[in-house]
């Protein structure tokens, strides 16, 4: 299969291919009812905290403004429900022990219906205010980064954008929520492509999706516009093939050169369920208040993608979705790269794209596994997308010569996948490493 | 309420491939039962008991070097079997067993634990042990039998039977009691060297023919070979470029100074030049880890084997050629680092995509273009 691939040139290089257990992928989106008690965190995006504008004790409405976004590079928050400003005060984040969150209280009874939202015609607005009204929806990029849309839809002066990329790769195990949205939500996506085209001015749209979501891909073709300039490309399943730069390579065969953006080559990539989003949200003129988590794990009685309230405590999903008592290990977003959270009084804010679930039996066979030194087997090289040497870096990291492994070593190209560490047989932490050895060289660039 | 109570923090990635170096070692081992069998069938009792002493004396050693704290690992990851294996099958099936205790226990000593065990070593334990017995029994590492002797599942060959410290008993004087004459215990390669006669490489190819003076079938150990290559538990760059360069560096010579110089698959399939590139050269530890060096280490083990074979005093070169080459490793993977994503020439596009750049961003990219990445801060407004 690899071999295969490698002469006819299929993909991108390298990468692995974890089991895929996309157990949830034939289950419909369900809603999941209102927490109690919703936290928002003020920042939930790249860029700077958005500012809040309600105070303690203030009724708001599900989809009002409760935060304005401070500047260029942030975006504002909205209420998930109705009821009452509790507090605004430091809560854990997944970000953190401590950020600043504003705390509804929801009415019992909050009804499903979005209260706030002006109609808005997008097709009369030229490209600059589409980007103004992804900023006023509150837009991130809903794959995981939570870079705020509006900033990757601006194109700079100079600069001129050709393609629109939609990832609709989701090559993360366990994950479907991206799946799902491309099910259900096929027309939502084309009215966000759309209105996503206008204000880049791409003159065509590609949608990446891997095969093994076939149904996915014939829920978009069917949902085309006639005559439209979007194409719908299956690409070879792969991890991580979400990443922007290997989801080109694998549709144009070039690579995106070291240390630029996609934007070099006249491409802007966005993540389905974003884009799903924009097209929901932009003509009704809503923010954005809810988004589709994938709640699995082995054990877990209800397993599913919900459409979650943005602001859920993680322990209200986990209890409303049945995982098991015995439950060790929380995730926010996938088993590769996803973040494991040590508190769930965290709320789903809007980089999260999937709770996993893991029980102690579940880990006993990574944790049993002894560690090895490093026997060079050169599996690690075979597997980085990147083209790094993680057998050498790993070494280098072992020595601490982290100036060597920044300069000579290209550390700074790799953007922590975990392919190295997945296959190492010798059980090394290397991407792991990695990040530590990064942060040092970010703290030493700094002083 | 059933949420959990207690949860752990973790590092991603939360999930870890099947692979696993118990994995890797204990398959090579399997992948060598089969030819160690062979071995075994040619050879008779000597030949098992040669490989059960040297396997036990490298496990030994092992255990008393982990024991101490010498080296890391242990005995459950199969490396010293593996080191124990390889080693008996490259001395001669006669061999003093006291004598495979000594290669064993040095294999293991000099070899690993010098070094500080599993994935330390920079050369291949097995030829490190092979080296120091060579050096130290010159003369009965160059005694070989003829294999398929009758009796040979009932009697040892009396070399093997060696008193420790003492000369080994005189196998040509045994060997013509039973009809053989001295030249039927030499091998092919010193047959060729020092006499000018020449094996048939179809003879040579399943050591079957007749009583040779030969190790398992090469075709055998390529056929494990390629058990190991294709569940990637060996990587098929290295025996492939080790056989390639071998074999062309054979042939040009070969076209070139004509009778004077065998032909290249008597060079291929004659001692042991497969084994060695098959399951010696292969060694993780001791190759480079990069695809390009995997190249050139296997392309430089083959031509150093053809050189030392033809030019030197020795018949056989492929230790002393996996040996350079394991010291060369750091060298070569030095100067073979991959080319990082969005590094190379491969900027220019793939002719098989699906789809292809609008040419105006390929002149730009070629003109140099300029990327915004730091334009969002820039152009923020002042509050």
């Amino acid at each position: 299969m690899k071999l295969l691939s490698y002469f006819r040139g299929e993909a991108f290089q390298r990468g692995v291919h974890p089991p895929g257990c996309k157990h949830t992928a034939d289950t419909r989106i369900r809603r999941l009812p209102f927490a109690p008690r919703l936290i928002v965190p003020l920042s939930q995006h790249i860029g700077r905290p958005s500012q809040p504008i309600v105070r303690v004790g203030e009724e708001v409405l599900r989809g009002q403004p409760i935060a304005a976004a401070d500047g260029w590079l942030s975006v504002p928050q909205h209420a998930p429900a109705t009821g009452v400003v509790e507090a605004i005060e430091l809560r854990p984040s997944a970000r953190g022990p401590w950020t600043e969150c504003i705390v509804i209280r929801v009415y019992e009874a909050s009804t499903q219906e979005v209260l706030w939202g002006t109609p808005q015609d997008l097709d009369a607005f030229p490209p600059q205010d589409i980007v103004l009204a992804v900023q006023r929806a509150g837009m991130v990029g809903l794959g995981g980064a939570a870079f705020p849309s509006h900033a990757k839809l601006t194109v700079p002066e100079g600069a001129k954008v050709e393609t629109l990329v939609v990832n609709g790769c989701e090559c993360e195990p366990y994950l479907t929520c991206d799946h799902r949205v491309m099910v259900e939500q096929a027309r939502d996506l084309m009215v966000g492509i759309r209105h996503a085209m206008r204000a880049t001015g791409a003159q065509r749209a590609i949608i990446g999706v891997e095969d093994n979501k076939p149904a996915a891909a014939e829920a978009m073709r069917r949902a085309l516009p006639p005559g439209s300039e979007i194409f719908v490309e299956e690409v070879p399943t792969k991890y991580p093939q979400g990443s922007e730069k290997m989801l080109i390579t694998a549709l144009f065969g070039v690579e995106v050169p070291s240390g630029k953006l996609p934007l070099s080559l006249g491409m802007v990539v966005n993540n389905v369920g974003t884009l799903a989003a924009l097209g929901r949200l932009l003509p009704a003129g809503q923010g954005l208040i809810e988004r589709v988590v994938t709640v699995t794990g082995p054990g877990v009685a209800r397993p599913g993608d919900y459409r979650v309230p943005l602001g859920t405590p993680i322990s209200f999903v986990l209890d409303y979705a049945g995982a098991p008592a015995q439950a060790r290990q929380v995730i926010l977003g996938g088993p590769m790269m996803g973040q494991s959270v040590a508190s769930l009084d965290v709320p789903v804010t809007k980089g999260v794209s999937g709770v996993l679930v893991f029980r102690g039996e579940d880990m006993a066979g990574r944790e049993g596994r002894r560690s090895y030194p490093c026997i060079k087997c050169g599996e690690c090289v075979e597997s980085c997308p990147m083209g790094l040497n993680p057998s050498m870096l790993g070494m280098l990291a072992a020595r601490r010569e982290y100036d060597a492994m920044g300069e000579q070593y290209h550390l700074g190209d790799c953007f922590e996948c975990g392919c190295c560490t997945y296959t190492c047989p010798s059980n090394i932490p290397l991407v792991q490493q990695f990040r530590v050895a990064k942060q040092i060289l970010r703290e030493k660039a700094v002083a | 309420m059933t949420a959990p109570t207690r949860t752990e923090i973790r590092s991603a990635p939360h999930i870890k491939g099947p692979r696993s170096v118990e994995q890797i070692m204990a398959n090579v081992v399997y992948s060598l039962l089969p030819i160690c069998a062979f071995f075994v069938y040619q050879y008779g009792i000597s030949a098992a008991a040669s490989i059960l002493v040297v396997t036990a004396s490298c496990l030994l050693a092992e255990r008393a070097f982990v024991r101490t704290g010498t080296q890391a690992g242990s005995l459950s990851d199969f490396s010293a079997t593996i080191t124990g294996l390889l080693l008996a099958l490259t001395l001669p099936p006669g061999f003093p067993l006291w004598m495979g205790v000594v290669a064993g226990f040095s294999a293991i000593a000099l070899g690993k634990a010098l070094f500080g065990g599993i994935g330390f070593n920079v050369f291949n334990p097995a030829l490190v042990g092979r080296a120091f017995v060579q050096a130290a029994f010159p003369a009965a590492i160059a005694t070989y039998t003829p294999s398929f002797l009758p009796g040979r599942f009932t009697q040892f060959i009396p070399s093997s039977l060696a008193w420790p410290l003492m000369a080994p008993a005189d196998t040509a004087a045994w060997l013509k009691a039973m009809q053989f004459d001295a030249l039927a215990s030499a091998t092919p390669l010193a047959k060729w060297k020092f006499e000018g006669t020449l094996t048939a490489a179809g003879d040579l190819l399943t050591s079957l023919a007749g009583h040779m003076a030969v190790g398992p079938s090469p075709v055998l150990i390529l056929a494990c070979g390629a058990y190991l290559a294709l569940r990637r538990f060996m990587d098929w760059r290295i025996p492939a470029a080790v056989l390639g360069s071998a074999g062309l560096t054979a042939w040009l010579i070969f076209a070139l100074g004509g009778t004077k110089y065998p032909d290249p698959f008597f060079m291929l399939f004659s001692g042991g030049l497969i084994l060695g590139a098959v399951y010696m050269a292969t060694d993780m530890a001791t190759s480079p880890v990069t695809p390009r060096g995997m190249w050139l280490y296997g392309a430089l083990i083959g031509v150093l084997t053809v050189v030392i074979r033809y030019y030197s005093g020795l018949p056989e070169g492929v230790m002393y050629a996996i040996l350079i080459g394991n010291a060369a490793t750091p060298l070569i993977e030095r100067i073979t680092q991959p080319t990082p994503f969005g590094k190379g020439a491969a900027i220019r596009a793939r002719k098989s995509a699906s789809y292809t750049l609008h040419p105006d961003y390929i002149s730009r990219e070629e003109a140099g273009a300029k990327t915004p990445k730091k334009r969002f801060f820039k152009n923020k407004p002042k509050q």
